[in-house]
Formats: structure tokens, C-alpha cells, sequence
């Protein structure tokens, strides 16, 4: 017989109760980067508004950054560590596939038993995890979830290759998400465009590195130019989707947070969307570089902290990268 | 209608000067995107996709490589316009 199963019970809706950032102690100028490409400080700003970025050290392991951001993402949300019961953690910079990098930072934070696992989606992995996360509180299966990009590109950068060495940058951003009477997260766009999985990609394999098939340790290259127009009239589509599916048009909008991919990047995805200049941007790449997943919790941290963005401000987020994936949404900003 | 070799290097100014803040007029034929208009890799592409929408044309990423003056540009336009 087929017996009725009771379902979970959710919470109405979700939204996002905290959010904390870690970025290494050593800040990186574009001078030091110059040591290894035939380039120039005005080129690196011209081309991708970076000015610094920050590289971590020995001991600020992906592990050690992810804890910090964490533990100052469940401050910020007001709960302790035991109520979080999903910890989804975004990275393509862990060197120690297995076990999952999740497990230990729900161990070490003190979320007891809670369920935990990475994912792979490149610079979306933020959306994408905040998509699971909305629907795990919806649904039932978690009260409290933690979602976290925690990237040391640092590791993955070629520092010869003039289109990339000055492009990355270390760090971690967590969110805690929650249970809420308002929607606080809205309708998530995403998706993929696997047939342009070679534009942002790992040079090569693990194994052709192991098998001395390549003498580089492997790293991320891209074609910038195809990247450039994806993202800025593309993803320009993709993010105003996601606000007609808020239902929330510019000027309900207070903050844009794209990933921080590039400045360029950045400023045309604002003209091509027509956003009014009441509209605060994250421009974070400027001093942070680009922390792939970790780069969109990052800014809303550092634009609420400086008083750029407040408590409550309606928030359009985007996330895109390497897949080619993408995940844009409307948020409320803790 | 399709747009004649004069009119394509018309809009192709205007395009130039919108996104690059280069004056129309310096936008000639013989000039290179890159050395001579200052137009960047990046820029390139927004210039490029203004075209395709101006002149009702694709100019896959491949191809964009290739348009180093304004006359590759006009004639790239002038031979693929739909």
C-alpha cells in the first residue's frame, strides 16, 4: 500500500538574519603583481578597476577564513552556532576534496551534527547556495542554514599570465538564512551554459599535473573579451528577471551587489540595466580583487558596515562565472 | 535597407564617441580601434554589441579579433548586415 507520508512543515518564507566576512591580513598592491607580468598599475585600473586585493597567508588556511566569517555571520543573525542545521559551503579552492570542507567548519563552529556539504558553481556559488538554503527553510529540513564562499584563488592564479595575475583575490563571506513572515529572498534565476564551459576554466586536470603531462601547477584562465560580453549583456537580462520576478522595479531597488568580477564589468551591468543613481553599487573589487563565491557576501558585508547599505534596504544580487553559471535574486539586506 | 560603407562608419562614430568619449569625427577608416580611438579589449565589445544591434548584425567573439580599424569594422558590417 502506498502509505500517506507526512510532509515537513516549514516556515512561511526566508530571508537572510546575518552575514560576516574575512579578508587575509596581507593587502597585495598592484606593484607587487608587476614584479611578474609586463604591465603597468593604469593598465591593471583601467582595465578592471583593481587597486588591491588581499593574499592570504600560511595560516589563513580556507578552513581558518571560513570559521571567522562564519562565527561573525552567526553573531550578526543574533542565534548561537548549535541552531544553524545546514552548513553549504561554496569553493573550487579547497585542495582536500574529501571530506567536504562543510564538515568541518559546522564541527568547529559548533553546529553540532548539522547537515553539511559543498558545492561547485564557480562565482555563483553564492546564489546558488542561497537558493538551496531558501528552500531547505521553507521547506522544512532546516531551521537555520549557513552559507558560505570561502576562496584562496591566490593558490589558482598564474602569475605569469598577464590577464589574471592581478585579477584574484582571497577571502571568505557567510550568511546564516532563516526563517521569516516576509519573503526576504526572492525568486531565484539561474542556470547554466555548459557549452561555454572552456571560457572560465582550470588550465588542466589534477591528474595532468600529477602524470607530468603540464610542468604549471594547474590555475583559472578565461577569455576576457567573451566573459566581458557575457556577463555584461547576459547576465544584465538575468538580473532584470530576477527583479521582474520580485516584482520589484528600479526604484524600490536600494543596492545592487553583483559579484565582484571586475569594475568594468561592474559599471556597464548598471547602464545596460538603466539602474537610477539612487541605487548604491557594491564596488568592492576595487580593494578586495575578485573572490569568486565568496565575493557577493563579502560587499554586502563591507557596504553595510561603511553605511553604503542599511539593515532592510531591498537588494538585487548576481552571481556568475565559470560553468558558464548564473544565479541572480532579489534580497532583504540584514 | 541596408546601409551603405558612409553610413555604417557614421554609426560606428557615434558608437565610438558614446562609449569611449571619442569626438565622431576623429573616427576615420584608416584608424585602429586600440592604437589610434583608445578603445580598449573591453570597450571593443561594447562597441561591438551596439553595432549588431545598430546595423542588424552578429559579430561572433571570434570575429571581433579581426577588427582592428574602422574599416574592418565597416566592412565586416557591410558584408554580414541582414
Amino acid at each position: 500500500m502506498t502509505a500517506k507520508i507526512k510532509p515537513a512543515k516549514g516556515a512561511p518564507y526566508a530571508r537572510i538574519l546575518g552575514v560576516g566576512g574575512y579578508r587575509p591580513t596581507r593587502v597585495v598592491p598592484n606593484e607587487e603583481i608587476l614584479k611578474h607580468i609586463d604591465s603597468s598599475d593604469e593598465w591593471i585600473r583601467s582595465r578592471s578597476g583593481i587597486a588591491t586585493r588581499h593574499w592570504a597567508g600560511p595560516d589563513e588556511t580556507v578552513a581558518e577564513m571560513s570559521l571567522e566569517a562564519s562565527g561573525k555571520a552567526v553573531a550578526d543573525a543574533g542565534i548561537s552556532p548549535d541552531q544553524i542545521n545546514a552548513v553549504v559551503i561554496s569553493t573550487v579552492s579547497h585542495f582536500k576534496q574529501t571530506p567536504s570542507i562543510a564538515t568541518e567548519i559546522a564541527d568547529r563552529l559548533g553546529a553540532g551534527r548539522a547537515a553539511a556539504f559543498d558545492i561547485n558553481a564557480g562565482c555563483a556559488g553564492f546564489g546558488y547556495g542561497l537558493t538551496l538554503a531558501k528552500g531547505m527553510v521553507t521547506e522544512g529540513s532546516a531551521e537555520h542554514v549557513l552559507v558560505l564562499g570561502t576562496e584562496r584563488l591566490s593558490d589558482l592564479t598564474d602569475l605569469t599570465d598577464r590577464s589574471t595575475a592581478f585579477l584574484f583575490g582571497d577571502g571568505a563571506g557567510a550568511v546564516v538564512v532563516g526563517p521569516s513572515e516576509e519573503p526576504g529572498i526572492g525568486p531565484s534565476i539561474w542556470g547554466s551554459e555548459g557549452d561555454k564551459r572552456d571560457v572560465i576554466a582550470q588550465t588542466v586536470p589534477w591528474d595532468a599535473y600529477r602524470d607530468g603531462e603540464v610542468e604549471k601547477f594547474p590555475a583559472i584562465r578565461q577569455e576576457g573579451q567573451t566573459v566581458f560580453r557575457w556577463a555584461v549583456f547576459e547576465m544584465a537580462k538575468v538580473a532584470q528577471e530576477a527583479l521582474d520576478a520580485a516584482g520589484v522595479g528600479p526604484e524600490d531597488l536600494d543596492v545592487f551587489i553583483p559579484h565582484q568580477a571586475n569594475l568594468r564589468i561592474v559599471d556597464s551591468m548598471v547602464k545596460t540595466l538603466r539602474l537610477p543613481e539612487s541605487v548604491a553599487v557594491a564596488r568592492d573589487v576595487e580593494s578586495t580583487g575578485n573572490t569568486s563565491a565568496a565575493s557577493i557576501p563579502l560587499a554586502m558585508e563591507r557596504m553595510l558596515a561603511t553605511g553604503q547599505a542599511k539593515s532592510g534596504d531591498t537588494a538585487l544580487v548576481i552571481g556568475f562565472g565559470a560553468g558558464l553559471v548564473y544565479a541572480a535574486t532579489v534580497v532583504t539586506l540584514p | 535597407m541596408a546601409a551603405t560603407q558612409e553610413e555604417i562608419v557614421s554609426g560606428l562614430a557615434e558608437i565610438v564617441n558614446e562609449i569611449a568619449g571619442i569626438p565622431a569625427e576623429d573616427v576615420e577608416l584608416d584608424k585602429s580601434f586600440t592604437d589610434d580611438l583608445d578603445v580598449d579589449s573591453l570597450s571593443m565589445v561594447e562597441v561591438v554589441v551596439a553595432a549588431e544591434e545598430k546595423f542588424n548584425v552578429k559579430i561572433p567573439d571570434d570575429d571581433v579579433k579581426n577588427l582592428k580599424t574602422v574599416k574592418d569594422a565597416a566592412d565586416y558590417i557591410l558584408a554580414h548586415q541582414g
